[in-house]
């Protein structure tokens, strides 16, 4: 298995998604995994800002070369900003998945959900499974 | 069990994504498939494409009989050209796409990957009682594309075949690196370029050698159909198949209807009295965002009026780009259709093919 990048700190979706939790606001993107499987992304349909997002409903889409891929919110909560960068440039995303490219930061309504997410190593262990 | 070509540890130490693809292990990507696109439409891509498969036609009757499985016409070919065509089914539909190759003996057929079992039992089935000799050569033969417009200048001092005097579909017996080799003016990106034909054993190290050019980067197989689509060339499994007549593909070029007798003449004869029905045609999405994908469907307003049939973000023209079938009234350049992406009816605008005009392949 190729070595992806799993941040300690990060909780993860079983769809590649990351939430970095801050009190009651999540900054959320996708995993070294997943833009390394997408390959080259040209486009990303950002989420509405102030759209209120259930937790695992899509709010976007990823759409790479050869490949579209669904945008899943970790968390639920209302979607407060959007990285715009993004627009523009959205290989950002490949080349820094966990920093620059960043894809929404959501106002959490409902913190228990974290207990949902996997932790690093959880999803670890589910790259070995799949990768 | 997918099978490898001569090349598969040299794609694991270029650190390639493997997928399977036509029963083999081959490279999808190096690095981006971008990055690939761009440098072959600039400079040179090296592509692995041992996996096509080779079928050998021997015999004093060889010509006779290949004219009769193919649609085009071999007997215009001069020793050492080569033609496309295709094999067809008795109704017309395309068994497969193929390169048909003039020799010293006799023919050489280089046929899709995903088809070479399926074409050479056909083969077989139909072969004259005497006078041709088949043999299905696929694993006694490895493949390069080298292609771009500094292909010839990266290959011409590996090679005592003199490159400047080898014309579009044409290909010279030559050494490679002192390898014995087979080399045609021929590919599938639109750029100028060569596909060499080797020993499985010599290919590797002619592979190496090749990358040691500054110009040249390796490329798989995902910048090999961006590359194609750019240039509207048909993609057997996509864009042709069992159930598309080369008629409505596009393909009329290639049906040779004043030669004698071929399989599926008698049934393009008819259609082409009938008129085609559908057409295939290339468009181009109007919101650059729009990326077409194979499968969704294509609309006239509220109604139904065919499928995409090969779709990608075009790295050279930077928007999505597709191919398809319509009803043959509705074919015309500048129509304007749409397309269903994901729930969304998507503007999409019928233009001439190649998309990407650009390109330095050379015309026959």
């Amino acid at each position: 298995m190729p070595e992806y990048k799993v941040p300690e700190d990060l909780k993860y979706t079983k769809e590649h998604e990351w939430a970095k939790v801050e009190g009651d606001i999540a900054t959320i993107g996708i995993t070294d995994y997943a833009q390394s499987e997408l390959g080259d992304i040209v486009y990303i349909e950002l989420p509405k800002v102030d759209s209120e997002v259930g937790q695992m409903a899509p709010i976007g889409t990823i759409e790479a070369v050869k490949t579209v891929a669904d945008l899943y919110s970790p968390l639920s909560g209302k979607i407060i900003e959007v990285n715009e960068k993004l627009s523009q440039n959205p290989s950002i995303v490949n080349n820094d998945p966990y920093g620059e490219g960043w894809i929404a930061k959501i106002r959490i309504s409902n913190p228990d959900e974290v207990e949902n997410l996997l932790s690093a190593e959880d999803y670890m262990k589910l790259l070995e499974e799949v990768a | 069990m997918l099978k490898k070509t001569p090349l598969n540890e040299a794609h694991r130490k270029l650190g390639a994504k493997m997928v399977p693809f036509a029963g083999f292990e081959m490279p999808v990507l190096y690095r981006s498939i971008i990055d690939e696109h761009l440098w072959v439409r600039e400079k040179a891509g090296l592509f692995d494409v041992s996996h096509m498969g080779e079928i050998e036609v021997r015999g004093p009757r060889a010509l006779e009989f290949v004219s009769y499985i193919t649609s085009n016409d071999p007997a215009k070919l001069e020793l050492f050209q080569v033609q496309y065509s295709t094999f067809l089914k008795d109704d017309g539909g395309i068994i497969d796409d193929l390169l048909v190759y003039r020799l010293e003996n006799g023919f050489l057929l280089v046929v899709n990957a995903s088809n070479t079992e399926k074409d050479f039992s056909w083969v077989m089935d139909h072969r004259f009682p005497d006078g041709v000799t088949i043999r299905n050569l696929s694993d006694e033969v490895g493949e390069l594309a080298l292609q771009g417009p500094l292909a010839e200048e990266v290959l011409q001092p590996l090679t005592d075949i003199d490159l400047s005097k080898m014309g579009y579909y044409w290909a010279a017996r030559g050494k490679v690196m002192g390898k014995d080799a087979l080399v045609s003016r021929t590919g599938y990106t639109g750029e100028d370029g060569f596909e060499i034909y080797l020993a499985p054993q010599d290919t590797e190290e002619v592979f190496w050698k090749l990358l040691e050019s500054e110009h040249v980067k390796p490329a798989g197989l995902g910048a090999r159909d961006t590359l194609r689509l750019e240039m509207g060339y048909c993609l057997y499994g996509n864009d042709i198949d069992e159930t598309t007549n080369p008629l409505e593909a596009g393909l009329r070029w290639i049906v040779a209807f004043d030669k004698g007798d071929f399989i599926g003449k008698e049934a393009l004869l008819r259609i082409k009295e009938e008129g085609i029905r559908r057409k295939r045609i290339g468009f181009v999405t109007e919101a650059p965002r729009a990326i077409p994908r194979q499968h969704q469907k294509i609309y006239q307003g509220e109604a139904e009026v065919g499928e995409v049939t090969s779709g990608t973000f075009s790295p050279s023209l930077k928007r999505g780009i597709g191919m398809g079938y319509v009803p043959k009234n509705m074919a015309k350049r500048g129509t304007r259709l749409s397309v269903d992406i994901r729930g969304k009816k998507e503007v999409a605008e019928i233009v001439g093919l190649p998309f990407y005009k650009e390109g330095t392949v050379k015309k026959p």
